[in-house]
């Protein structure tokens, strides 16, 4: 069953598995002229059995995981990548299948098991409540056509939509396991499309304005980093393949190009259009990955993005897909082009500064809850970029910890948007108030996550932002000192939503509306859990990612 | 300064096993509470719901004592306590534990937080009894005990700023308990923002802090090594970890003695390297320059700054009186027994700091002085009692910076210890006040409770002796030390120029503002409870004569009936009588009736105000006599000839030495006189003018000076400067900002959009016209000759037998003409 | 003199031939027609059994002519019936009528 050596190919197949399961379920349903009820209800069991499998092999992964391992030997040095799994994939291009995972990558992995799992919940009708609950949220079978009350996305299409769900869960773990450029770049492309539909088809209003936007944007990155991986291979050095023969001329091997890399192999390459070789594709790279982030100013796609898509999406959106810019760039940029990297450091920290600040400002003038949340993930991306920027073992321990942080508290706050969404059917701040007496138990579980996203002691998001801004401190100073501001504009920004929404005289309107029920108990709980032990045990992740970390930054310096 | 150090060496620690279990209880208590209290209270009552709270905080306070008990036992210079949980992070250099420890400051901190915090617990089942969020309540006041556990007791910055930020947040949460009422929930918002402009200043410190102590302002590259060593390193060991070599010789073999040198959160750590001479770090610290000035004066100002927001000093002061909007006994525990004085607590802890920095100090301490003068004018004119309380703790907080600044740190703490008593015995007692007359907080509606309040009355006239500094109440011991430090304090620098003359500067305004403690003080008690009872009357006078009130002061209207925000189920029906804001009977009665179990049983807003029950008064006794009890703890040396008990037993955790001038005795009995002297003076006047109410002076002096008045009634309009200079230029930003996100960076994306569109057209076009052209020519050429070609297709036989015919034949006639 | 060789039988089997196709060409009877076929399959079976009898020898020509013959039977009973169809359809016989695939 699942060994520490294939542990990965679990994670990352279990959910396309579960993808073809479903199409063959859909044509056994045409074939024996099954009911719709029953496609739908098989789609889901499918697409939760799948999920928890992937977060099931993902959390073995992590306990298999052994920070202190030596790990897979590259170029006479250890490098910790772990539970490797390894094939010849395409051998005139040496492409190989190569998962394996370091203390960078299995954090990644344990977030993507956990929120591929909470999206998988969060996807489904389970709905209690009654009549009246099932109609406020539209998810009576028999539907809305009603533009202003439409049906829920969770009744819609639903095989098709628990497809591309999981497809999406494969592009994500694959993405983030991958040790061979080509097969990033599959993966990370295989993550596009299912998103584009999902927000296209099951989104609000304007979804096709978002989709496109989003798809295209992302594309534009990719592209970028597609002539950047070619560029890097092109000029790479022969390395040992899976089979022990060596490949012919060059490699997509990560870790063999970070080890030539590190080696001075891209330094005297030759110069592409005037510019630096390792500058101009450092560049290209980081264009591609900040986009993911997103960078400002490569930002917009965010909040339109997640204004629209369907609760579990931006859950999935802001959840993983967000940390493979930050991923993406310790993974291909640091290590490969550390002399490049030295050279961009200080861009770095301003656009993340920027981000910090900016994100915080714009936020303070939202009326939409849910793109108030979508621009806190700008800020909070922002410390990650400073942090990376900052090359000191606090700050990029810390930069880490933020994905992980930030990767469990934002889903918790895109799910409480949700709920009130299927209550309310808007998301305007400023038609709530009072709702603290209507629904106790959601204002508590908000009131959770906004003090954890604003940076609470003794909650997840604080540690992160503690570690980054003490790393960088010494660095950037100036630089350090500004984004420190921002902890008075989260903390305004947020209390100001919460007083908005829960404070005050309760409108009449939302007096009967249900609290929390048992589906959104079962996924805001558990996150909330992580928060309060992050809070105070941080160092369960630390222990796993820093020995990469220093590792990675030793080698920039070196 | 130099000499004495010398003599100090490593902390000698001693680990327990308990200490965490003083947090946990309230920790607990709050888990339980605030996840099952709704049902716990609905199936067994609200007994149940404070028997847990109160259980909790009395366990923890038994574990408290226990620890002094252990720590009493052992020599005075190794009391010091620590328990490590487990390490929280470590990455690089930075590193620190979920760890306590308890060192003599601490332990006074734990002793007055879980006993006043018990006391205030029972006070609070009779103060909250009709409450139906009762235990809501009890469920943030058990996080806050836990929260301000962990500040006081945290072995590291890390820990304590934890605490730090969870009593902030406990504040917030009980501020805006009564959340139906938005500007109570505004007011905790208040207080939760202006504590992180604070905590802004505290963390840049902190940071500065950390890294200048591995001397690091060096070269970056050297940063990003794991192994680099720090600039004074050198002088000791590279490595972090350092045998420790020059201590004095006692206890040498009995502990390990090892003095970590290099960037640290710990705060003995810190202290060791800092204390102890022979490690230079001190040395080094006092000649770094950040920024352009003494680093030490940078670091001490900005840790200072967390203060200035945690325990409201000038400028960032505000959200305090505004934090009123609390429940009664949250404004004793929180807004002035415990979480304000954290800023005092904090530089007190740092004193070795301070003590480097001559500059940080007199910032303090001129802040400290400037806040108490400040504060004490404004509650001159204050008329909601609970206001005059709160602007006699920002004052008083003043006093106890004063103390840590001008170096006397055991007095700032000891005036930490007896305002603890005798302000939570004020508020107390004007929660008992405000219960016996129907949630009615404006004074001039008041009168005469002495005979219906007799107990309540009697605690009140205690804590004012207290406050005011009469002798033999513990206030007059503290005040008086603390006013005598200042004069004497000669080490205070102004911005970095030695200024000798701050001290007795301080000292002049200080009696000034003791002076004026004592009138507010008197004031509110002759107006309370003297003359005759003046309840019921309308609102009408007030509003008449200060414009302002009702912006400025948005309390004391909505205070009239905060039953309209009690009840959950209430609120709604209740919309009309919040807009009516003069509909205090209205209101009031219809609370009164929702309520259903009024226990009083007044159902009209007039009735006689009555005593409270045991639960608050018993609690009153106990606080008054602690108000005079403390005093014991303080009595000066100059009456005993040996230091006082607290200085000596506080000594071992502040080890920082400052130098005052030395004066005879009797110079210090001339100035303890003149303290009293201070108290007499403000008491006369109160007397004077608010004794039983008759005197028609103070309208008439309010009258002939209605401008000047107006002006300090409305708080020298600070609030509305800091809405006007931060709040809407912050607002403004943040919609230019949004404006541009959308108009200018999204407008380039679109724009990008659609230039992508725009080319895309023009190629569509030239594919259209061009491309696509040349190949349907050809298609539309072929079509033509082919329906040109159709004519010869007539479908008949013989047309195409005639074809074959003629072809045959050619053919035949090409076979003989072309042989 | 009167002896009949090979060159007699072809100028027959020529003369059958263009009579067949005259008529083909010019009747627009649509039986005539086939009648006009059967000469030419006639022309074509002479030519057949004549070089069969003067080149070839044996019997090949005239088991071919057997087969047209028959052939030429089956033709017949076909195109019959098709121009019954057609006289079914259009109440003529007249060929130049059946041109309803032109277009």
């Amino acid at each position: 069953m699942i060994r520490p050596d294939n542990v990965l190919v679990w994670a990352t197949f279990s959910p396309l598995v579960g993808a073809g399961l479903i199409l063959v379920l859909t044509a056994l349903r045409y074939a024996l002229k099954l009911p719709k009820s029953f496609m739908d209800q098989s789609a889901r069991w499918v697409t939760l059995a799948a999920s928890a499998l992937m977060l099931v092999a993902s959390v073995l992964a992590w306990h298999w995981f052994d920070p202190g391992a030596a790990g897979l030997t590259v170029a006479g040095k250890s490098t910790g990548v772990q539970m490797v799994s390894r094939a010849v994939w395409i051998r005139p291009f040496n492409v190989e299948w190569f998962v394996g995972v370091d203390g960078l990558s299995i954090s990644m992995v344990l977030l993507t098991g956990i929120i591929s799992f909470v999206a998988a919940i969060a996807s489904m009708p389970w709905w209690q409540g009654g009549k009246r609950a099932a109609e406020l949220a539209g998810m009576d079978e028999h539907g809305h056509d009603d533009p202003h009350h439409p049906k829920h996305f969770s009744v819609r299409m639903v095989p098709a939509y628990m497809v591309l769900l999981l497809l999406l869960m494969t592009g994500m773990m694959g993405t983030f396991v991958a040790l061979d450029m080509f097969l990033f770049y599959v993966f990370w492309e295989v993550m596009l499309l299912p998103m584009y539909f999902l927000i296209g088809v099951w989104g609000g209003p304007r979804r096709e304005y978002a989709a496109i936007k989003f798809f295209l944007y992302t594309l534009a990155g990719s592209v970028l980093m597609l002539l950047a991986i070619i560029a890097i291979y092109y000029r790479s050095l022969p390395a040992t393949l899976a089979d022990g023969t060596l490949s012919a001329r060059h490699t997509f091997n990560l870790l063999e190009l970070a080890a030539q890399g590190r080696a001075g192999q891209f330094v005297g390459a030759a110069s592409i259009l005037g510019f630096a070789f390792t500058k101009i594709v450092f560049v290209a790279l980081f264009i591609g990955f900040a986009i993911k982030v997103p960078m400002f100013p490569f930002h917009t796609w965010l909040p339109d993005a997640h204004v629209e898509a369907p609760t579990p999406i931006s859950v999935i959106l802001a959840g993983i897909l967000l940390k493979m810019g930050p991923y993406g760039m310790l993974r291909f940029n640091f290590p490969i082009l550390p002399d490049a990297t030295e050279w961009a450091a200080n861009a770095i920290a301003v656009f993340g500064v920027i981000n910090i600040v900016y994100g915080a400002y714009v936020c303070l003038a939202q009326r939409d809850f849910k793109k108030l949340i979508a621009y806190s993930s700008v800020s909070h991306m922002g410390f990650t970029l400073l942090g990376m920027a900052a090359l000191t073992p606090v700050a990029i321990s810390g930069a880490v910890l933020n994905l992980f942080t930030h990767g469990i508290i934002s889903p918790a706050l895109f799910l409480l948007v949700g709920v009130l969404y299927d209550r309310a059917h808007h998301r305007d701040l400023e038609r709530f108030g009072g709702l603290a007496q209507a629904l106790p138990e959601y204002s508590g579980l908000t009131g959770l996550a906004f003090f954890a996203s604003l940076g609470l002691p003794g909650l997840a998001g604080f540690i992160a932002e503690f570690m980054v801004l003490s790393g960088s401190f010494p660095v950037y100073l100036t630089y350090t000192a500004i984004s420190a501001t921002a902890v008075i504009i989260t903390a305004a920004y947020y209390l100001w939503a919460m007083q908005r929404i829960f404070l005050g005289k309760l409108n009449p309107a939302y007096h009967d509306f249900p609290d929390v029920n048992w589906r959104e108990r079962f996924v805001l709980y558990p996150l909330s859990a992580i928060m309060i032990f992050l809070g105070f045990y941080p160092q369960f992740i630390l222990t796993a990612i820093n020995p990469t970390l220093q590792q990675l930054i030793q080698n920039i310096r070196a | 300064m130099e000499h004495a150090l010398n003599e100090l060496g490593p902390i000698a620690v001693h680990k327990v096993s308990y200490l965490w279990l003083i947090p946990l209880f309230p920790a607990v208590g709050a888990f339980i509470n605030s996840l099952f209290g709704l049902r716990i209270q609905r199936v067994a009552g609200k007994r149940a719901v404070h028997v847990l709270a109160i259980g909790t905080m009395t366990l923890s306070f038994l574990v408290a004592v226990r620890a002094f008990l252990e720590m009493y036992s052992l020599a005075p210079d190794e009391r010091f306590l620590q328990q490590t949980l487990w390490n929280m992070v470590s990455a690089g250099r930075l590193s620190f534990d979920l760890g306590f420890a308890l060192d003599p400051l601490s332990m006074m901190m734990v002793l007055i937080i879980t006993f006043i915090g018990t006391l205030i617990h029972v006070f609070s089942t009779g103060y909250m009894a009709e409450e139906p969020s009762y235990w809501r309540f009890f469920a943030y006041l058990n996080l806050f005990v836990f929260a301000m556990l962990l500040l006081v007791m945290g072995d590291n910055f890390a820990v304590m700023f934890f605490g730090w930020e969870g009593v902030g947040l406990a504040s917030y949460l009980l501020i805006s308990f009564w959340y139906t009422d938005i500007e109570k929930a505004k007011a905790g918002m208040k207080a939760f923002v202006v504590n992180r402009f604070g905590d802004f200043g505290f963390i840049l410190g902190l940071f500065l802090l950390f890294w200048s102590l591995g001397g690091v302002w060096a070269q970056r590259a050297d940063l990003r090594s794991l192994g680099y060593t720090p600039e004074i390193g050198d002088r000791a060991v590279p490595e972090a970890r350092n045998p420790f070599l020059a201590v004095g010789p006692k206890t040498a073999e009995a502990h390990e003695r090892e003095v970590k040198i290099g960037p640290t959160l710990n705060f003995r750590e810190l202290r060791d390297q800092v204390v102890i001479e022979s490690t230079g770090v001190a040395e080094h610290l006092k000649h770094q320059v950040v920024w352009g000035f003494a680093l030490m004066a940078v670091v001490g100002i900005l840790l200072f700054v967390g203060a200035m927001g945690k325990s409201a000093q000038l400028p960032l002061y505000v959200w305090l009186p505004d934090a009123m909007a609390g429940p009664t006994p949250v404004s004793a525990l929180i807004h002035a027994a415990t979480m304000v004085t954290a800023g005092v607590y904090m530089v007190a802890r740092l004193s070795y700091l301070y003590a480097l920095s001559p500059t940080a100090m007199g910032w303090v301490a001129a802040i400290g002085v400037l806040t108490a003068f400040f504060a004490a004018t404004i509650g001159f004119f204050q008329y909601d009692i609970k206001k005059v309380l709160a602007y006699s703790t920002v004052s008083q907080l003043g006093f106890m910076f004063v103390g840590v600044g001008v170096g006397a740190f055991w007095a700032g703490t000891y005036h930490l210890l007896t305002h603890a008593f005798f302000k939570a015995c004020l508020f107390l007692g004007s929660g008992s006040v405000i219960l016996g007359c129907h949630h009615e907080q404006d004074m001039r509606k008041m009168g005469g409770l002495k005979k219906h309040m007799p107990v309540t009355a009697f605690t009140y006239l205690v804590a004012c002796w207290a406050i005011a500094g009469f002798p033999w109440a513990s206030g007059f011991y503290s005040k008086d030390e603390i006013l005598w430090k200042a004069f004497t304090a000669r080490d205070l620098a102004f911005l970095g120029h030695s200024a000798p003359w701050l001290g007795p500067a301080i000292f002049v305004l200080g009696i000034l503002a003791a002076t004026g403690t004592s009138f507010y003080m008197f004031r509110s008690y002759y107006m309370t409870f003297t003359g005759s009872y003046r309840g019921g009357e309308g609102h009408a006078e007030e509003h008449d004569e200060d414009p302002h009130a009702a912006h400025a002061a948005p309390h004391h209207v909505t205070a009239a009936h905060p039953h309209d925000n009690v009840d959950p189920d209430a609120a709604q029906g209740h919309g009309a009588h919040g807009a009516t804001s003069h509909g205090a009977h209205a209101a009031d009665a219809h609370g009164h009736v929702v309520h259903g179990k009024d226990d009083h049983g007044h159902v009209h807003h007039g009735g006689a105000p009555h005593e409270s029950p045991l639960s608050i008064t018993a609690v009153l006794v106990v606080l008054a006599a602690g108000a005079i009890l403390t005093g014991l703890l303080g009595i000066p040396a100059a009456w005993t000839g040996h230091e006082p008990l607290l200085e000596r037993w506080l000594s071992p955790a502040l080890p920082a030495e400052v130098h005052f001038a030395e004066f005879p005795h009797s110079t210090e009995f001339l100035f303890q006189g003149l303290g009293v002297g201070a108290a007499i003076v403000g008491w006369f006047f109160a007397r004077l003018l608010f004794k039983d109410g008759r005197s028609p002076v103070p309208a008439q002096l309010k009258k002939r000076f209605f401008g000047a008045w107006t002006v300090v009634y409305n708080k020298y309009y600070v609030d509305e400067a800091y809405q006007a200079l931060v709040v809407r230029p912050s607002l403004f930003l943040a919609r230019f900002l949004f404006w541009f996100d959308q108009h200018v960076v999204d407008w380039l994306v679109n724009f990008v959009g659609w230039l992508g569109r725009f080319v895309a057209n023009i190629d569509g076009a030239i594919d259209k016209y061009v491309v696509d052209g040349a190949v349907n020519a050809v298609a539309g050429l072929t079509g033509e000759a082919g329906r040109a070609m159709r004519r010869i297709e007539t479908g008949r036989i013989t047309t195409y037998l005639y074809g074959l015919t003629l072809g045959s034949l050619l053919v035949v006639l090409f076979n003989f003409l072309f042989r | 003199m009167a002896h009949v060789n090979l060159s007699h039988f072809l100028v027959v089997a020529g003369l059958l031939f263009v009579l067949g196709l005259f008529t083909v060409l010019t009747r627009r009877n649509a039986v005539a027609v086939l009648m006009g076929v059967e000469l030419v399959l006639n022309a074509a079976n002479i030519n057949l059994v004549a070089f069969n009898h003067y080149v070839v020898g044996g019997f090949g020509g005239q088991t071919f002519t057997l087969f047209v013959i028959v052939l030429a039977a089956a033709e017949a009973a076909v195109g019959l019936a098709i121009v019954l169809s057609i006289f079914h359809t259009f109440k003529t016989i007249d060929v130049r009528a059946a041109d309803l695939m032109r277009e």
